[in-house]
């Protein structure tokens, strides 16, 4: 049973599963240890997603589709920046308002745009092939990099100063606002990318289709103590837990009670998951940027 | 930046509401009454809208038909936020609509409020099933589908038109409405076939998983990699990647709710169809015959509320011979010779 469920599909399938989430959470951490809170990450996959579906229609390119969600990603992170450094506004209300704007703006765009309630006309589809997907390695490579970036460069180093001590990045001459601002707009790209993998994934956009992931990678940010190589590591167990689900229902399919009643918890696993892991890392040293939220 | 004071704030507040107000007065204006039965229905959609190629639009066919069939006088509105569902059919409700309805199981707590709250409006419920503890309602009527009938059948054509013998179902929420679905579907393949095989997965235990379509095509990934080649989803949205995992390989699957054969020309071989259309239009003829009857009112094939597709565009994917047995699987269904589970 547990030779056939780890096999090299299931393997496939959870690193499918966690891109949009890695992405999304790198995202969010890099944002987040500027000092700017990122509630909008599901707005960002979702505003992704469609641009993705759009242009990959409008152009027949599924390349182009994935500049597109990172252009999208780019813009509301720009919005965001706007209403929070320069206005100064709330930055979790910012958030859950750029949330609601996705859920609605995006349903509005397929109505006026196609004339379609809930889908998108197709656009190219990567499938489910991990091998020919250019966005399978780019979030690898990214979750390799952007960890290596925030803490050994000098753009890392103002990141992380507008985050803890704004001040002090005053003293030397540098904005921590346009540093912030530098920070959400690479955030927002991240993000915009996992948005378009939901959308190129399938072939189309279709309303909501991000699900709350978004939150879920703002979750695994949180207890990651603001990691981004942990908080993408994370998004793999989460992504893990997900196939494992799958996996589980293929193969225990067909038996007696036992086997029933395991089958009908299997969609609870990925939460029961993230709930275990987050109890476990409880004491861990995982306090926020200490200028988090704050101008 | 100008500070932002109390008083301006005030003063901003007020004009937002006063101008929300306004629209919402002009949007919201009776409709002028019209000759006919002069009948007024309003119609709440559940997420997904009007224009959702599926269940809503199907709702939406019956409810245009019912206008210019039968003169009613129609209201629809196309709630966005789970919250915003009670607010709408109440509006509908203290407006003073003869008919109510509200289009998924979504509404049924909401309705069943209603209902006793507005004694002399109407209401009714698409694949509304009763809260515990809760009995029949004289003003509210459960318009409900045998979708086990109508899945026994497309689960026999399956069974017709596998060649590997496996065959596939993907559900979305973990619900008894949904495992109608598969009960008949899986009696349906083994009453074709006793020695297929039939893998079955969902996508969770929660609304959203009627709107996942990545994890549906992760599903779906994983039934064609065991071997199924074709897949039954009743799924909503989510069955998207269930068509994106089948135009991928060239294998099939079969839709649900509406015609769903334009989402993968290549892969669709049917449909499994519930004709929401003929509830509503069959519910407000009710109401303007003065015979509406509270309770739970079922249509299976019988009363054609459900069937599956057969015309010019699949006829290449479903052979005339399986249509003609399909078609007589179905008539023993409703001739009572073959008995279908529902769980």
């Amino acid at each position: 049973m547990i030779a056939s469920v780890l096999t090299l599909a299931f393997l496939a399938q959870a690193i499918r599963i966690a891109v949009p989430y890695a992405f999304a959470a790198l995202g969010g951490a890099v944002q987040e240890r500027s000092g700017v809170i990122d509630l909008a990450l599901e707005a960002k996959l979702l505003f992704g997603a469609f641009a993705a579906a759009a242009v990959g229609h409008a152009t027949g390119s599924a390349v182009c589709g994935i500049a597109g969600g990172v252009a999208a990603g780019m813009t509301v992170a720009l919005v965001q920046a706007w209403c929070a450094l320069w206005l100064a506004a709330d930055q979790v209300i910012i958030g859950v308002a750029l949330n609601v704007i996705a859920l609605g703006g995006t349903r509005f765009l397929l109505q006026a745009i196609y004339h379609e309630g809930a889908n998108s006309p197709p656009a190219p589809a990567y499938g489910d092939a991990v091998l020919t997907n250019p966005l399978v390695p780019a979030a690898i490579v990214c979750a390799l990099m952007v960890p290596l970036a925030v803490r050994r460069t000098r753009w890392g180093l103002r990141l992380r100063a507008a985050g803890d001590r704004p001040d002090a990045l005053v003293a030397v001459g540098v904005s921590p606002r346009r540093t912030r601002l530098h920070a959400m707009l690479v955030g927002g790209a991240l993000a915009g990318a996992g948005g378009a993998q939901l959308s190129l994934a399938v072939g189309g956009f279709s309303a909501d289709m991000s699900s709350g992931r978004g939150y879920i990678a703002l979750a695994m940010v949180i207890l990651s103590g603001w990691r981004p190589a942990l908080a993408a590591l994370a998004c793999v167990g989460v992504a893990a837990a997900q196939a494992l689900s799958v996996q589980v229902q293929m193969h225990m399919a067909g038996g007696g009670e036992l086997r029933r009643q395991i089958v009908d918890l299997a969609p609870l696993l990925p939460y029961v998951v993230t709930l275990l892991v987050i109890s476990l890392y409880r004491g861990r040293d995982r306090s926020p940027p200490s200028a988090l939220g704050k101008l | 930046m100008r500070p932002v004071t109390p008083g301006r704030l005030l003063v901003g507040l007020a004009l937002l509401n006063a101008a929300l107000i306004a629209v919402g007065a002009v949007a919201f204006a009776p409709a002028a009454h019209r000759a006919g039965a002069g009948v007024r229905v309003g119609l709440v959609f559940d997420i997904g809208g009007k224009n959702d190629r599926s269940f809503n639009e199907s709702a939406w066919r019956g409810l245009e038909r019912a206008k210019t069939e039968l003169g009613i006088d129609v209201e629809y509105i196309e709630p966005t936020e789970g919250a915003d569902r009670e607010t709408a059919l109440r509006s509908l409700a203290a407006r003073g609509d003869d008919l109510v309805i509200g289009v998924g199981f979504i509404f049924g707590p909401d309705l069943e409020r209603l209902a006793q709250q507005f004694p002399g409006v109407k209401f009714a419920g698409i694949d509304y099933s009763p809260s515990p503890g809760v009995g029949t309602i004289a003003n509210l009527a459960g318009l409900r589908f045998r979708e086990h009938e109508g899945s026994f059948v497309v689960g026999a054509i399956a069974a017709m038109l596998t060649r590997t013998k496996v065959v596939g179902f993907v559900g979305g929420m973990k619900i008894p409405l949904i495992r109608k679905f598969e009960a008949g579907y899986i009696a349906g393949v083994k009453y074709v076939c006793g020695e297929c095989v039939v893998l079955s997965a969902y996508a969770g235990t929660e609304p959203r998983a009627f709107a996942d379509p990545s994890l549906g095509q992760e599903l779906a990934a994983a039934q064609y990699g065991q071997g199924a080649d074709i897949i039954f989803h009743a799924a909503g949205k989510t069955g998207d990647g269930v068509f994106a995992a089948a135009r991928q390989r060239g294998l099939k699957a079969i839709g649900v709710d509406s015609d769903q054969f334009e989402r993968a020309p290549c892969c669709v071989v049917t449909s499994m169809v519930k004709r929401v259309d003929v509830a509503v239009i069959d519910i407000i003829k009710d109401v303007i015959a003065k015979r509406f009857k509270g309770g739970l009112h079922e249509l299976g094939l019988a009363e054609h509320g459900v069937t599956f597709v057969s015309d010019e565009r699949n006829e290449k994917l479903l052979p005339l011979d399986v249509v003609q047995k399909a078609r007589t699987i179905a008539d023993d269904i409703v001739a009572g010779k073959i008995r279908v589970p529902s769980e």
